[in-house]
């Protein structure tokens, strides 16, 4: 980071041509680079340091040369240089790293986030426009990227080492991750945590487009619905309207604007709303009332797919007002209300 | 090599030392050692590491048991109050009683009493078969209102508890699908701390045996203290098994 | 044996010379009287045969994996039969060679030698502990004969319990039963360390490898009951169907890895913690003086064992703990480095003022002195949060490994093995061809993991089947290296059995080095000592053994 920019540059693109070294392509890879040439330097200088001492004295104290031994009983001088040193070294490398984790693992506040859900052993990605990918990943230059995750099955985990990021793809809750891609190209995904038969197989490709090329991409491969309508028809589907309504006397919360909140529980805690937080209170509503609110909502847990729930968490999050709620509310009720010829299919 | 030495010589059993250790060595003294005092000891130290290692192992389940019940609180409460105090109390005096009668038991060794010996270790013995009998009714009851995880677990009682006549809160629904959680950790801990009885006391009743022919009563006492050790160590999990599994939460209603 | 030659050997006389003429080897004869020993020392070379066989079954599958990955396509075997192939050869490797190698074996013969006693505190227990092994051996190897057994070494939920139809309950019982046999070496240990040491021998005259044995015992009977219980949970979720790790029934995943590394990294530990005794035991043997900082030595083999309890969650940085946990442990994980770092220089500045001999278990030592530096300071890389994030799950962890366990632990054995052969078989091997494997080892175990520090950091994942086609060239040089290093671990096999019956006759004290061991006949009487003996000297006084050379006469037992 502080050598010169011009030797940094062709000391990276040496090591990249020569197959030996993966190519930085976000704006994380130099620093996590820098890092690792330090560790590599310790290394390097740490063994060199055990060679010369050893080969040395084994070299000017062999038996030919030095016939008796001379017991020394040690040194606590030399005990607490070789303590101090290398603690001194691994406390340097221990807050580097730590920094350079919570920057990996902290995404910027207005990244955009795309879902990938992982299963045996494919990965779908899930843009909020409503684009589809499975094992690929189209995302623009220069823009950070927040992927935000979760596993279908079993653990997996989603690498991209062009990128220096990786992170553990779990059942049962989101992980994140957050990336700059540099330079247009496409870059190995990985699948790094063994699950199962195909493990090798789960790889993929993530191709970074010029801003104007990924706006293309954009518009010719949606699916015509985005996440969160998918998610609005859910909402209907599902019954949520019925109790999520957003009028005075609804017997669930508004969840107009709730995301990004600070929400009141019962019992006093309060809690940031974030994706997983909405997450966990569709499948376990029991320990996320609202303060003010019965505790009747029912749990989906079972009755919809990460997908849906996807879905679902995009629509909450893009919700401004109820008005669409209610809409879809006086439709489904008068569907209810209308008896039914049989035989004749509704529209 | 210079012989200026403390130990007994172990082919002639001869000592140097004053007389205040016996030198006449049990029958049952192994060779290896050099003085009775060492093998007693060492004897001693082994059990204690073991009973290191039981702890460890139960550990596991404690920490569990801690995750869950600070996550699913609720569930914990309802579900532990499904089971009966007296019962559970009525065990906990029995288990008490039974490391009683085995201290008493240790003693009688110590102080050579051959029949007094047998006798405790007797009731030791049948103190235990009555708390496995006691579990064996509560899993028995369990096993009825389908309350045993796997496949046939019902929460009904949990959702909807004044159908079945009791004075619970009900819980909600993904809540009431905690409960099994709990069961497991109920069965999982009560069954281990059960397995470790009942290997209890099948070594009871190889000690009894042995005790009855005398072999614990002439000063050979080491089987019959690490052996109470291992059994005041069970009785020690039980102490704790009974307030965090039975007790969670119980208010007078 | 002159002043001016190059080596410290001083057998007896050949053509005189015989074995002892009563030892613990003849001294009763009979398969049962083997079967149903009490003596350590007969349990130590039973446990050397067996865990020889195991080593080379692990082995065998180790030559599978290389074999498949010559090629970026999974054409050799079918990724099912690969996913079993590297999860056998890491439960065999860890359960059945590495956690037993140095203590069951080294530690069963000479711990009670070291400390002056006849045999270990709980003979009974200790040949118990041989039983399970084999006990837990066969159930292992039946997972493999029922068809195998694929969840990896490390049994991860909620794959093992709910997404495969393997043999994983049959696995896990072995590892069940292993656990047991480790236990009760590591109990024998501690009591027999604390309770039966002769006369004088005080702590700190005790050779520094019964301090590390001490350490490596503590974290067996501590960290392997957890693993017991992780084990019986996942077999209960399996067959039973409770959610303890399912979240879809309120179970968390994650309390798996918790439990299960609360052993496993304390693991590691036991199994490195004995081969840094043998280190302090040959380096200070060829130099001819006393380890540099005893105390501080025996003081880091305690250090390493109390701080590895508390740093589990470093396997588990990008699995979701909190940031602030992550913290935590890669603070620790930086401070249990430091210990090590101490060893290796004290072993490098023991040589300073020494008498310097190469012969094959000092050539060992050094190996072990270079890459157990390599795979120690990668270790750093991995417990540094941010690195690890790119460096986890790929090559550069394999290749960590493997330097700390085979060029660390592995050469360490083989360095053990070699210098203790003469006191336990009464021969030696032959000292040219040792060397040469010794070097065709330490050439090939380059060759087969220097490589793979490279692919890690290029992001090959690990435990993959197929790999994209620009990682070949360098597969190709991991496979060729193993060749190599395979042929450099066939050959002691050879020469060593070999020196059972052809071998020079090894005397006493070969080494002419200091320890209770070499004071006695090789190989020695079934009770050890014809009487116990008293202390009056440190540990590695050379100028007490000078001293009683000079006096002493020679019995013949």
């Amino acid at each position: 980071m502080h050598i010169s920019p011009v030797l940094w540059q062709f000391l990276v693109k040496w090591l990249t041509h020569s197959a030996l070294f993966p190519p930085e392509a976000s704006t994380i890879a130099p620093y996590a680079d820098a890092l690792y040439f330090f560790l590599l330097l310790i290394t390097v200088v740490g063994l060199a340091l055990v060679c010369v001492l050893v080969f040395g004295f084994s070299i000017r104290y062999r038996k030919e040369k030095h016939p008796v031994a001379v017991p020394i009983e040690g040194s606590t001088l030399l005990e607490a240089t070789w303590t101090i040193i290398p603690l001194a070294l691994f406390l340097i490398v221990f807050v580097w790293g730590a920094l350079l984790y919570f920057r990996i693992y902290n995404p910027p506040t207005n990244a955009m986030n795309i879902y990938i859900v992982g299963k045996q052993w494919m990965w779908k990605a899930e843009h909020p426009g409503g684009q589809h990918e499975i094992n690929m990943l189209h995302v623009p230059a220069g823009r950070d990227v927040q992927l935000t995750m979760i596993s279908q099955d079993v653990f997996h985990s989603y690498s991209i080492p062009d990128f220096r990021v990786k992170r553990e793809v779990i059942p049962g809750r989101y992980s994140t991750v957050w990336f700059n891609a540099t330079t247009p190209g496409t870059y190995h995904i990985f699948c790094t945590q063994y699950c199962g038969t195909n493990h090798s197989a789960m790889i993929g490709e993530v191709t970074v487009l010029s801003p104007d090329d990924y706006q293309k991409w954009t518009q010719s491969s949606t699916s015509g619905m985005s996440l969160a309508q998918n998610g609005e028809r859910l909402f209907a589907s599902m019954g949520c309207n019925a109790c999520h309504s957003g009028s005075a006397a609804a017997r669930g919360p508004n969840l107009a604007g709730v995301y990004g909140s600070k929400l009141q529980l019962t019992g006093g805690s309060q809690v940031q709303v974030n994706e997983a937080y909405l997450r966990d209170a569709i499948l376990n509503p029991s320990q996320h009332i609202t303060a003010g609110y019965a505790p009747i909502m029912p749990t989906y847990q079972g009755q919809i797919s990460e997908d849906g729930l996807i879905d679902l968490v995009e629509y909450i999050k893009s919700m401004q007002t109820n008005y669409r709620v209610q809409q879809t509310l006086t439709t489904s009720e008068s569907n209810q209300a209308a008896p039914t010829t049989p035989g004749v299919v509704k529209p | 090599m210079d012989n200026a030495t403390v130990t007994t010589h172990p082919h002639t059993h001869e000592t140097a030392v004053p007389a205040e250790h016996e030198h006449v060595m049990l029958p049952q003294h192994r060779h290896h050692f050099e003085t009775q005092e060492q093998q007693r000891e060492a004897g001693t130290f082994g059990m204690w590491l073991f009973l290191l290692t039981e702890i460890m192992f139960f550990g596991g389940l404690f920490f569990a048991y801690l995750l869950y019940r600070n996550w699913y609180n609720p569930a914990f409460v309802a579900a532990s109050n499904q089971l009966s105090i007296p019962l559970g109390a009525a065990n906990t005096a029995i288990l008490i009683t039974s490391g009683f009668f085995m201290a008493l038991g240790v003693w009688a060794a110590e102080v050579k009493k051959k029949n007094l010996l047998v006798i405790f270790l007797i009731l030791t013995t049948l103190f235990g078969l009555a708390f496995l009998g006691v579990k064996y009714f509560e899993y028995k009851e369990k096993w009825e209102l389908h309350h045993i995880p796997g496949a046939s677990f019902d929460v009904s009682q949990f959702i909807n508890p004044q159908a079945y006549g009791l004075k619970e809160k009900p819980l909600a629904p993904d809540m009431a699908q905690k409960t099994q959680v709990f069961f497991f950790l109920y069965f999982a801990m009560t069954g281990m701390h059960a397995l470790h009885m009942i290997i209890g006391i099948v070594l009871l009743f190889w000690l009894t045996w042995r005790a009855n022919r005398g072999e614990f009563s002439a000063g050979y006492v080491a089987p019959i203290e690490n052996f109470g050790l291992y059994w005041h160590f069970v009785d020690i999990v039980w102490l704790f098994l009974f307030p965090l599994l039975y007790l969670i939460n119980r208010h007078p209603v | 044996m002159s002043a001016t030659s190059s080596t410290i050997l001083n057998l007896p006389d050949q053509a005189t010379a015989t074995l002892p003429k009563r030892n613990y080897i003849n001294n009763e004869h009979g398969l049962l009287s083997w079967l149903l020993t009490g003596d350590h020392k007969r349990i130590a070379m039973m446990y050397l045969m067996s865990i020889t066989l195991f080593f080379f079954i692990g082995g065998f599958f180790a030559g599978a994996i290389r074999l498949e990955l010559l090629t970026p396509q999974s054409d050799l075997m079918s990724s099912d039969t690969y996913n079993k192939v590297f999860s056998m050869h890491g439960i065999v490797m860890i359960f059945l060679f590495l956690v037993p190698s140095v203590p069951a074996t080294i530690g069963n013969f000479l711990i009670p030698i070291m400390v002056g006693a006849k045999d270990l505190a709980f003979p009974k227990i200790n040949l118990l502990s041989w039983y399970l092994y084999w006990f837990g051996g066969l159930v292992t190897l039946g997972a493999l004969v029922l068809g195998g057994v694929d969840t990896g070494w490390t049994f991860t939920t909620p794959l093992s319990t709910h997404y495969l139809n393997t043999h994983v309950v049959t696995a896990a019982t072995g590892v069940f039963i292993l656990g047991f046999s480790s236990i009760f070496t590591g109990l024998n240990f501690i009591v027999t360390i604390h309770r039966m040491r002769a006369p004088g021998m005080t702590w700190f005259r005790l050779p520094l490898f019964c301090w590390s044995n001490y350490a490596a015992s503590i974290l067996m009977v501590l960290g392997t009951p957890v693993l017991a219980i992780t084990l019986v949970l996942v077999a209960l979720e399996r067959l039973v169907g409770i959610g303890v790790f399912d979240p879809n029934k309120g179970g968390d995943p994650l309390l798996f890895q918790h439990l299960f590394w609360f052993y496993s990294h304390p693991a590691v530990y036991i199994m490195i913690l004995p081969g840094m005794g043998v280190i302090s035991e040959v380096i200070s043997t060829f130099s001819r003086k006393r380890v540099f900082g005893y105390t501080a030595v025996a003081f880091s083999s305690v250090a390493i064992a109390l701080f590895g309890f508390f740093v589990w969650a470093h396997h588990m940085f990008i699995m979701g703990v909190s940031n602030y946990s992550a913290l935590v442990f890669s603070l620790l994980t930086m401070l249990v480095a430091v210990p090590s770092a101490i060893k290796i220089f004290n072993w490098a500045f023991t040589l300073q003022k020494g008498s310097i001999t190469f012969e094959t278990p000092m050539l060992y030592a050094f190996g072990f002195m270079g890459l157990f530096t390599i795979g120690g300071l990668t270790g750093v890389f991995l417990g540094s949060l941010g690195m690890d994030i790119h460096l986890t799950e790929t090559y550069f962890i394999v290749a960590h490994f493997h330097f700390v366990m085979v060029g660390g632990m592995l050469m360490a054995f083989l360095a053990g093995v070699h210098f203790w052969w003469p006191k336990m078989t009464g021969r030696m091997y032959p000292e040219s061809l040792s060397k040469l494997a010794a070097v065709t080892t330490f050439i090939g175990f380059n060759l087969t993991f220097l490589p793979q520090f490279i692919l890690g950091y290029l992001g090959m994942p690990r435990r993959y089947a197929a790999y994209p086609p620009e990682y070949q060239v360098l597969n190709v040089l991991s496979t060729a290296g193993a060749t190599v290093l395979g042929v450099g671990y066939m050959l002691p096999l050879l020469y060593l059995a070999w020196s059972l019956k052809y071998g020079a006759i090894a005397g006493n004290n070969p080494w002419q080095a200091t320890g209770l061991e070499w004071q006695i006949q090789s190989p020695p009487l079934t009770e050890n000592f014809i009487e116990i003996p008293v202390v009056d000297h440190e540990a590695y006084d050379y100028e007490w053994l000078e001293h009683k050379t000079a006096h002493e006469v020679t019995t013949v037992g």
